[in-house]
């Protein structure tokens, strides 16, 4: 009988073993959703880097491990930050943990959003609910090399002015690195001044350069379905559109199939694809 | 502001583009240019809805009163949008308030001299009818998208 073949992930020695890591600090965003800042003290601290759009496996031990996406500066490896929704046990056991404590982490998996690409392009990107986290490592990224982009435009939608991700930086970037953000919201009363609806209307009060444009992506399913009807219409050819897809991811290497969609497995093959690559399945019930 | 003037404004809002000229002049002889500051209403919810709004700039928010839980704001209306159909429709009274949540800039239509205009050239009235239903077709997916809750897990 054949053995199977063994498996290298560039840069890591074994993907399937955790390092361990002490955390630093938790930042709550929102009433549901925190920032939990890591230590890099594991034996590979030096070696790690990430790609924007990249995502790690944090393991609780005892409970079990989550996907979560890097929200951190990707020049900063070492201050690794993962912004979290509490929804389910290991979310809910992170949430709980106080500074000092360790975890196992695993990664990084994954593609990443074309920032290269993206070079001398507008750069349009857009985020609803915890879809702005693993975003958060591209603006980093356009603010170091501001330059070499054009027009940089951040959509972003929530729930509530409540539920808003990185409230004090969405006003810094604006006035900061010279970013076009239009932040809608589902619902609010009236001491909220912004907008007020979903995150495809946005789209009425920007006007794209289409062909030198560049979409990012990320938010929930439906929403993205939508937003992307949206960016097309505005003329942004297909190729030039990214989004990042979540399904349950286990084993994040491509073996255990939990994450399987259609042809291609979310972990290795995405998170991060261009439109194209998907647009076949993209929206499609049950796959 | 002039005749001319009104002419060319209208025609650069969206909801107008491309509208045949005779057309636009039927709009031009309802229409006015406005002007509200933050913090006024554009309309009353249950009052008559005599006008309807092609917005230029500012932001209009739209609030609807929940009972005990008091006022909800529902939708933002900004720049290059339409606010209001009430005047085409019976009992042709406003569903919500319209506040400037910033200053508004707009141009004001007479709901009952358009209607008066729709009845009378049907051909006119079908183009309003076509324009207002993409407006009804895209706050309709608004709304389904919004009634969906995408971002919450409670």
């Amino acid at each position: 009988m054949n053995q199977p073949a063994l498996v290298e992930v560039e840069g890591l020695n074994d993907p399937m073993l955790p390092e361990l890591q002490s955390i630093r600090r938790i930042v709550w965003e929102t009433d549901d959703t925190f920032t939990l800042q890591l230590e890099n003290t594991g034996h590979n601290a030096a070696e790690f880097s990430f790609l924007p759009g990249q995502f790690n496996m944090l393991y609780v031990f005892g409970m079990g491990e989550s996907a979560i996406s890097i929200s951190s500066d990707p020049s900063k490896p070492t201050a690794l930050a993962h912004t979290i929704h509490r929804v389910g046990t290991v979310t809910n056991a992170l949430s709980l943990m106080k500074r000092g404590d360790v975890i196992g982490l695993r990664g990084p998996f994954g593609s990443n959003w074309p920032i290269e690409k993206a070079n001398g392009l507008d750069v349009c990107i857009v985020a609803g609910g915890i879809g702005l986290a693993p975003l958060r490592p591209v603006l980093y990224s356009l603010f170091r090399r501001r330059r070499d982009y054009g027009r940089v435009l951040l959509l972003y939608g929530a729930r509530s002015p409540l539920d808003l991700l990185y409230r004090v930086e969405l006003e810094q970037w604006s006035k900061q690195y010279d970013v076009e953000v239009l932040v809608t919201v589902d619902r609010s009363d009236s001491t909220w001044k912004g907008y007020i609806g979903v995150v495809p209307n946005l789209f009425s009060y920007i006007k794209l350069d289409a062909r030198a444009t560049m979409a990012m992506v990320c938010g929930p399913e439906v929403m993205m379905q939508y937003t992307i009807a949206e960016i097309l219409r505005c003329g942004v050819p297909p190729e030039q559109i990214y989004l990042s897809m979540e399904r349950n991811m286990k084993c994040a290497v491509g073996f255990c199939g939990h994450c399987q969609y259609g042809p291609k497995f979310i972990c290795k093959d995405g998170p991060v694809f261009a439109f194209p690559q998907i647009s076949d399945l993209f929206g499609k019930k049950e796959i | 502001m002039l005749k001319e003037n009104l002419n060319e404004v209208l025609r650069k809002h969206p909801f107008v583009g491309d509208l045949d000229d005779k057309y636009l002049q039927i709009l031009v002889g309802c229409a006015k240019n406005v002007h509200y500051k933050e913090g006024d209403y554009l309309c009353h919810e249950g009052e008559a809805a005599d006008l309807f709004f092609l917005i230029r700039s500012g932001r209009v928010a739209l609030e609807i009163h929940a009972g005990h839980k008091g006022k909800r704001r529902i939708q933002t209306i900004g720049p290059g949008e339409v606010l209001g159909w009430s005047w085409l429709i019976s009992p042709y009274r406003w569903h919500f308030d319209g506040y400037a949540v910033a200053e508004v800039r707009a141009l004001a239509l007479d709901g009952k001299c358009l209607r008066t205009k729709c009845d009378k050239d049907h051909d006119f009235g079908y183009e309003m009818l076509k324009r207002l239903a993409d407006v009804f077709q895209s706050r309709m997916e608004a709304t389904r998208l919004q009634l969906l809750d995408v971002y919450g897990s409670r």
